[in-house]
């Protein structure tokens, strides 16, 4: 069963890549999605991040308790577990339950009211037309929102720590600064870019095939975010233990 | 013209259909008709390759349509106009940007061009001063002469509806009933539909299939149907008191 569905989404992805009718048009669709999956997450991402920084502060002063620990390791600690994993990933699990369910009931509704039908029928590719925009926006946008959430979790932890008293600015900020590894960076952007394309082609793939009416586009909906962030997290981890 | 031979087509133990033949002439109004489940709509989807048949062949002028790949049905499928049932227009669209999405996407025309071809087809199916309005904003008529005039954008060789008046009051169904024939016969084209409306098959059928149980019972004009003997038939098209009067006032 998992291979005949995976079989499928591969030769749908071989449909998407299809050569486009008209770049103009595919160009246009593609800003559109860029608008829609990134400057509409935009401030989901920005609560979700500040508050997640501001908590990892608060979590990691109270673990360590120690007068041999400096509270610079605070900042430190908070900073690489957001550029690693809180950054990217908890950006991927939020934007899948968001951006995924609405790119799979927008797809199958289009199954279930013909009008994908009406696309082949014209003889537009329709997986194409649909959902390489859809992708393509995802791969460029999530790399983009994970900079923005690894800078706002970290500001977040800043202005938590400071608040409840659990590290001084001074010592968070100097944190911070030391001890940087630029590399940690480019693992986070590479999740960021495998995380986009799950995002929107699993959601893609789950309302093409929908069959049906109203109540199975909401199961497929449902369907496209479990297998999203199960995918999302197995991705995590192989793409970890690969690349550190 | 377009011929079908020996259609063949199932959905798991369901056999839906059973090698139809049949052959549908340019300029001519030809109609599928048979009850709820005889397989009407699945043999119209066979035909424009939406489902495809277990068996059996589709051409489309001499082209044999089954055997082509996706690239080369592109070609026969810009010459196809279709309105489906329940009009598929795309939602997010305008009811202009819904007509010029063809023209947008495959020909060169300038933005002027694709305008005027808009009101031309709205104005054709009068539905003039509609352009900005979306789908939603419509009635169901209005979506059905939408429909038609997308599907008309491209000025089609083959035109198919699918049970273009279902969910019609009967004076619009009579409206998109004359549309078709009118569209037909301006653009010589090959036009199927699938109804079950007797006021289509009595008013515009040129060529009439008729489908029971998956298989071809009967085929003729209109005129020929009234005189029919086959029991299967006459128990379809004349099941309504109306219907029986009116054979009975012609015989």
């Amino acid at each position: 069963m998992i291979f005949h569905h995976f079989g499928k989404y591969v030769l749908l992805l071989r449909s998407v890549f299809r050569r486009p009718e008209k770049w103009k048009i595919y160009l246009k669709e593609i800003f559109h999605e860029m608008n829609e999956i990134g400057i509409g997450s935009l401030g989901l991402i920005l609560i979700i991040s500040t508050f997640i920084g501001a908590v990892m502060t608060l979590q990691i002063a109270f673990q360590l308790v120690s007068d041999l620990i400096p509270s610079t390791v605070i900042g430190q600690i908070n900073r690489d577990s957001n550029i690693l994993e809180l950054g990217p990933t908890i950006s991927a699990l939020v934007l899948m339950g968001k951006v995924g369910s609405s790119i799979s009931s927008q797809i199958g509704s289009m199954r279930v009211t013909e009008q994908i039908d009406a696309l082949e029928i014209m003889g537009v590719n329709a997986p194409g037309y649909l959902i390489l925009p859809k992708i393509v926006a995802g791969i460029i946008m999530m790399p983009v929102l994970v900079i923005i959430a690894i800078f706002c979790a970290i500001c977040g932890g800043l202005i938590g720590g400071a608040m409840s008293g659990a590290v001084a600015p001074n010592d968070y900020i100097q944190g911070i600064q030391g001890g940087f590894n630029g590399f940690t960076i480019v693992v986070a952007l590479v999740k960021a870019f495998i995380f986009g394309f799950i995002i929107t082609s699993v959601p893609a793939y789950k309302g093409f095939y929908v069959r049906g009416g109203a109540l199975e586009v909401g199961q497929a909906g449902t369907q496209a975010v479990v297998i999203g962030c199960i995918a999302i997290l197995a991705c995590d981890y192989i793409i970890t233990a690969l690349m550190l | 013209m377009i011929e079908i031979q020996n259609i063949h087509k199932s959905f798991g133990d369901n056999h839906v259909l059973n090698g139809i033949d049949a052959t549908f002439e340019p300029g001519k109004v030809s109609l599928i008709i048979g009850g709820s489940g005889s397989g009407k709509s699945t043999l119209l989807k066979c035909i424009v390759g939406l489902h495809e048949p277990e068996e059996g062949h589709v051409f489309f002028d001499a082209q044999e349509f089954t055997v082509m790949n996706a690239d080369e049905r592109v070609s026969i499928r810009r010459e196809i106009g279709m309105l489906f049932q329940n009009s598929a227009l795309f939602d997010s669209m305008t009811v202009e940007q819904n007509i010029v999405f063809a023209l947008d996407m495959f020909t060169d025309m300038s933005r002027k061009e694709k305008l005027e071809r808009a009101n031309f087809c709205l104005d054709r199916v009068n539905l003039k001063d509609t352009n900005k309005l979306y789908p939603s904003e419509l009635s169901g008529g209005m979506k059905k002469r939408v429909g038609i005039a997308r599907a008309i954008s491209m000025s089609p060789k083959y035109l198919f509806c699918d049970e273009p008046n279902s969910g019609l009051d009967p004076a619009t169904a009579i409206l998109i009933d004359e549309l078709i024939q009118e569209l037909t016969e301006e653009y010589q084209c090959t036009t199927i539909v699938v109804t079950h409306d007797m006021n289509s098959v009595m008013g515009i059928g040129d060529y009439i299939l008729f489908l029971y149980k998956g298989m071809k019972f009967w085929e003729g004009s209109n005129k020929d149907m009234l005189q029919s003997d086959v029991q299967e038939l006459n128990d379809f098209v004349f099941a309504s008191p109306l219907m029986k009067a009116a054979r009975s006032t012609i015989k």
